[in-house]
């Protein structure tokens, strides 16, 4: 597979305010790549993501899609962006007061110019596409947390986006419906080409599908290794990788103080 | 055993000569059981300056929860300050390992968090900071809205259809019935109130002035706008926050919907067109009101009264009080939303949020309603 960069980040420093949460970021998203951003718990993944996909800016440093800024450009040439990109919440974040069918409807209507039995038709194929076919008109309060999930994934999808962003599509779900969740990430990006951005810390996931990653660490405020994650638990020396691919079970002592 | 089952708890000391101290701890240690405190330890401790070490003896224990370890935290704190060795030996296996387990992680430094007592200056100098931020937040949300509103006369702004008619539903049909209330209720209040002054003159047939002009002038519009910002102020706040909490109206952006659009502008419109036509509802049930007190107390007649009403109420006036009914329902569409998109993420922040909507619509009403009656009064009108 060729490597054709989609997202560089250069330079980059994220925080609120004057305070810095993470400095320096430097990696690259190759079209394709299934790219895990990890770490542990308030290091910073899911800011990172809201930089990357356009809620948030960062404090300084560039994020360059193809050979676009993407934050110095004029809002509208970002919001033209921000339809390429799918992105699944944490909590699936269906919009409450629509069905699953008016909600990944609305994407669509905000874009192209169908019909409603067209719209109906694109509607059907993705909820099925994640195993919710006939789930139409249902409100998202009474489905469950996995098939909110899925939901918001159909929705992701909605309009064909060339990179998907996931914000911790594993948690809250049991084994089982995570691992289906993995086989649907690998699925898509290998018939519909697209670019999976993910953040998690979920180590069976990272290893099943990453094959790129950037490891962030909450201590030292900036990240600590990058690469495919297999590699990384093979190669890497840096303890604190060690320790967090492994479980704990390498890299020195858990700290406790 | 005492009146909740324990076996009552005792301690006492015995110390030997080389200088241990044994600590006899006897009975049921538990939480709810009057427990023996740790600074009788502390005193032995303090009295006795040839302890060197100190023991436990616990075969007269019997059952002991966290009630005893807090005790054996105190008396190992002592026993550290003192610099005297304290042996774990006796106590109960189980006490031992939290004992010990308590002690393992030291207490992080930093951690624990300081109470920072702030002068008086910096107090207000960062309530006024917060103060100016808030209210560049609030003229960008309203010069938002405004540039929204724009775009919707010109047929431009994206929104559900659905939603816009289901809010229409929601603060206009499903408010009648509170509205009702309080304006038959209130007319009756400014009845009875004019009605025991109008007596003294003998201008009883006033009433129908004094409630007619009172309601349709002003008080309709106000009572409706209270009720709107407590019924409906509060539940744009809630919904906006919740949608905020569950990312919701993140969603929205990502996909290049504005939620100014999506959401307050629906609001707003809804609002807008149902305030005047509840402010002209509350208007007649409030006349209403009246009538109950000019005809059951002051026995004046039902053609007497409305005449009178008929006579004393203009079509400006009316209008005054159609135009502060528009202006309450923008201010409390803005106000709800307002308090909503500025929630935080959390579910105390969503409660926050309804109560500030209702305390910012309801003050920004009074004060739109002063500035409109002297602006009405310096036009003559």
């Amino acid at each position: 597979m060729t490597e054709e960069p989609i997202i560089t980040v250069n330079n980059l420093d994220m925080g609120y305010g004057s305070f810095v949460l993470m400095r320096d970021l430097n990696f690259i998203v190759n079209r394709g790549d299934v790219f895990i951003i990890m770490g542990g718990s308030g290091c910073g993944k899911s800011t990172l993501l809201k930089i990357l996909v356009g809620l948030k800016e960062p404090l300084r440093g560039q994020i360059l899609y193809g050979d676009v800024n993407f934050w110095e450009t004029e809002p509208s040439e970002r919001e033209r962006f921000m339809k390429r990109f799918g992105i699944l919440y944490q909590s699936g974040a269906l919009w409450s007061s629509m069905t699953l069918a008016e909600n990944i409807a609305l994407p669509i209507q905000q874009y192209m110019k169908l019909n409603a039995d067209q719209i109906g038709e694109i509607v059907a194929l993705k909820l099925a596409l994640v195993g919710l076919a006939g789930f139409e008109d249902y409100y998202p309060s009474e489905i469950s947390g996995g098939m909110k999930k899925r939901a918001g994934l159909a929705r992701a999808m909605a309009l064909d986006p060339d990179i998907l962003f996931f914000d911790e599509p594993s948690a809250g779900l049991d084994p089982v419906s995570a691992r289906l969740l993995d086989d649907l990430i690998l699925e898509l990006r290998d018939s519909l080409g697209t670019t999976i951005v993910i953040v998690t810390h979920e180590l069976a996931s990272i290893f099943a599908i990453g094959n790129n990653s950037v490891f962030l660490d909450v201590d030292s405020n900036t990240m600590t290794a990058k690469g495919d994650p297999k590699k990384l638990l093979a190669e890497s020396k840096d303890p604190k990788v060690r320790r967090f691919l492994t479980r704990g079970a390498e890299g020195g002592e858990v700290e406790t103080s | 055993m005492n009146e909740k089952g324990f076996v009552p708890s005792g301690l006492n000391f015995t110390s030997s000569p080389d200088g241990l101290l044994i600590v006899r701890l006897m009975g049921d240690w538990k939480i709810g059981n009057p427990l023996p405190l740790a600074d009788e330890v502390e005193k032995k401790l303090a009295a006795g300056a040839q302890i060197k070490r100190v023991g436990f003896d616990t075969t007269e224990l019997k059952a002991w929860d966290s009630g005893l370890l807090t005790f054996l935290i105190k008396v190992k704190e002592f026993c550290s300050q003192n610099k005297i060795p304290l042996e774990a030996e006796g106590l109960p296996e189980g006490a031992k390992g939290l004992l010990k387990l308590a002690s393992a992680v030291a207490e992080r430094k930093g951690a624990r968090k300081e109470v920072k007592r702030e002068s008086f200056f910096s107090m207000v100098g960062a309530s006024a900071v917060e103060f100016y931020r808030s209210a560049i937040e609030m003229l960008n949300f309203i010069g938002e809205a405004t540039i929204t509103f724009t775009k919707f006369l010109f047929g431009k702004a994206t929104f559900r259809r659905t939603d816009l008619f289901l809010l229409l539903q929601e603060c206009g049909a499903q408010a009648l019935p509170v509205v009702s209330l309080i304006s038959i209720l209130l007319g009756l209040i400014l009845g009875f109130v004019g009605a025991i002054q109008l007596k003294i003159f003998g201008a009883q047939l006033f009433v129908a002035d004094v409630v007619g002009v009172g309601m349709v002038r002003v008080m309709g519009a106000i009572m409706t706008g209270i009720i709107m910002s407590g019924r409906t102020g509060a539940a744009f706040a809630a919904q906006l926050g919740t949608m905020e909490v569950n990312e919701e109206i993140d969603a929205l952006k990502t996909l290049g919907i504005s939620p100014m659009e999506f959401l307050v502008l629906p609001r707003m419109i809804a609002l807008v067109i149902m305030m005047p036509l509840l402010c002209v509802y509350a208007d007649l049930l409030g006349i209403l009101g009246g009538l109950i007190v000019g005809v059951g107390m002051l026995d004046l007649g039902f053609t007497e009264y409305m005449n009178r009403t008929r006579e004393a109420l203009t079509l400006t006036i009316f209008g005054v009080g159609l135009f502060h009914s528009a202006v309450f329902g923008v201010l409390v569409a803005l106000s709800g939303c307002l308090r909503g998109m500025q929630c935080e993420r959390s579910a105390s922040a969503v409660g926050y949020a309804a109560t500030s909507a209702v305390v910012t619509s309801i003050v920004s009403i009074i004060v739109a309603t002063a500035i409109i009656t002297f602006v009405c009064q310096v036009l003559g009108i």
